[in-house]
């Protein structure tokens, strides 16, 4: 038991990071807005930075910019590699974003159940007009 | 230990955030707490000693995503439908794979541990390299500007690639607007 409550100490960082990696896997399958959903997946996105950068740090340590004060520093490898995903994350929001403002404008909404409900309407009244 | 409480107590902060996202519907809403994660998220490197990636999730995370995320709600609308399906099939698939995650991680070492694979061969050898390579005190920039630049010239190609997609997204719309007009005139 007690080997079981130093587990959750020191591996807290994994677990809140898959919380919050699920709650943003449960936003994208679970919620039908669009905008909604493009937050969830900036969840799990996070989520994942968070993944990268904890194992990175070494209690004791200080952030990797040399100086003959310090000799243990924190791994710099996974910050260069998430500071590239962040920006490529905001690169994805806005082509996703730019793709929810432009169904609004050909729907009028940005549910994903109402613009199915539309499209069916549509299919039925084109089989129509075709018979 | 400090570290380890001040580590706590802000994820435990994230979790409590990111229950108002999934559960609140009034997007504004969602949008300012989303930009309160990132803001928290950024904390978070700076306790765990990614200064640079503090710095760019604070201004880009928090920042430029947040304005786009508003912008776009003043394009759309800003309340969400109340949900029409049942959300067990959604909710049993995220625990699912929660619960292989958190198997996953009983392996990997504890928070903070130093003599770790990642920790002893490259991290360590960028650590020693960096001034007689590079003469650049600050690794995480001798490596993203150098060893790895080819990685940042793609980086730059998927930001350029997005770019023209918003463009060429906004670029139709500006072609279809009269014709839309049109078939309204028409209509009526």
């Amino acid at each position: 038991m007690i080997a079981g409550m130093e587990g959750l100490l020191t591996h807290y960082t994994y677990i809140v990071t898959i919380f919050l990696m699920v709650s943003g896997l449960f936003v994208v399958i679970a919620r039908g807005n669009m905008v909604k959903k493009l937050v969830g997946l900036g969840c799990f996105q996070t989520s994942v930075y968070l993944l990268y950068i904890g194992p990175a740090k070494i209690l004791g340590g200080t952030a990797p910019i040399l100086a003959p004060e310090y000799s243990v520093y924190s791994n710099p490898l996974p910050h260069v590699l998430i500071l590239t995903a962040i920006v490529v994350g905001v690169a994805t929001l806005a082509l996703g974003l730019a793709l929810t403002v432009r169904i609004n404008e050909a729907y009028g909404t940005i549910e994903e159940d109402e613009i199915f409900a539309r499209d069916m309407v549509e299919h039925a009244n084109s089989e129509e007009s075709a018979s | 230990m400090v570290i380890t409480l001040i580590n706590g107590v802000l994820l435990t902060l994230m979790a409590v955030v990111t229950i108002g996202i999934v559960r609140v519907r009034n997007l504004f809403a969602v949008v300012i707490l989303g930009s309160i994660y990132s803001f928290l998220m950024a904390s978070i490197f700076m306790v765990m000693d990614a200064v640079d990636v503090a710095m760019t999730e604070a201004s880009v995370g928090a920042g430029i995503s947040t304005v786009l995320m508003l912008a776009a709600l003043y394009l759309t609308k800003t309340e969400e439908a109340p949900p029409v399906h049942s959300v067990a099939l959604p909710l049993f698939v995220a625990l699912v794979t929660g619960a292989a995650l958190i198997y996953g991680t009983l392996d990997l070492p504890p928070f903070g541990t130093a003599d770790t694979v990642m920790h002893t061969h490259l991290g360590a050898k960028f650590l020693a390299d960096s001034i007689p390579d590079t003469t650049v005190p600050n690794v995480v920039t001798s490596i993203l500007a150098d060893y790895r630049g080819f990685d940042t010239l793609g980086e730059t190609t998927v930001i350029f690639t997005a770019g023209i997609g918003v463009l060429m997204i906004f670029k139709g719309r500006s072609k279809r607007r009269p014709e839309t007009e049109s078939n309204k005139s028409d209509a009526a």
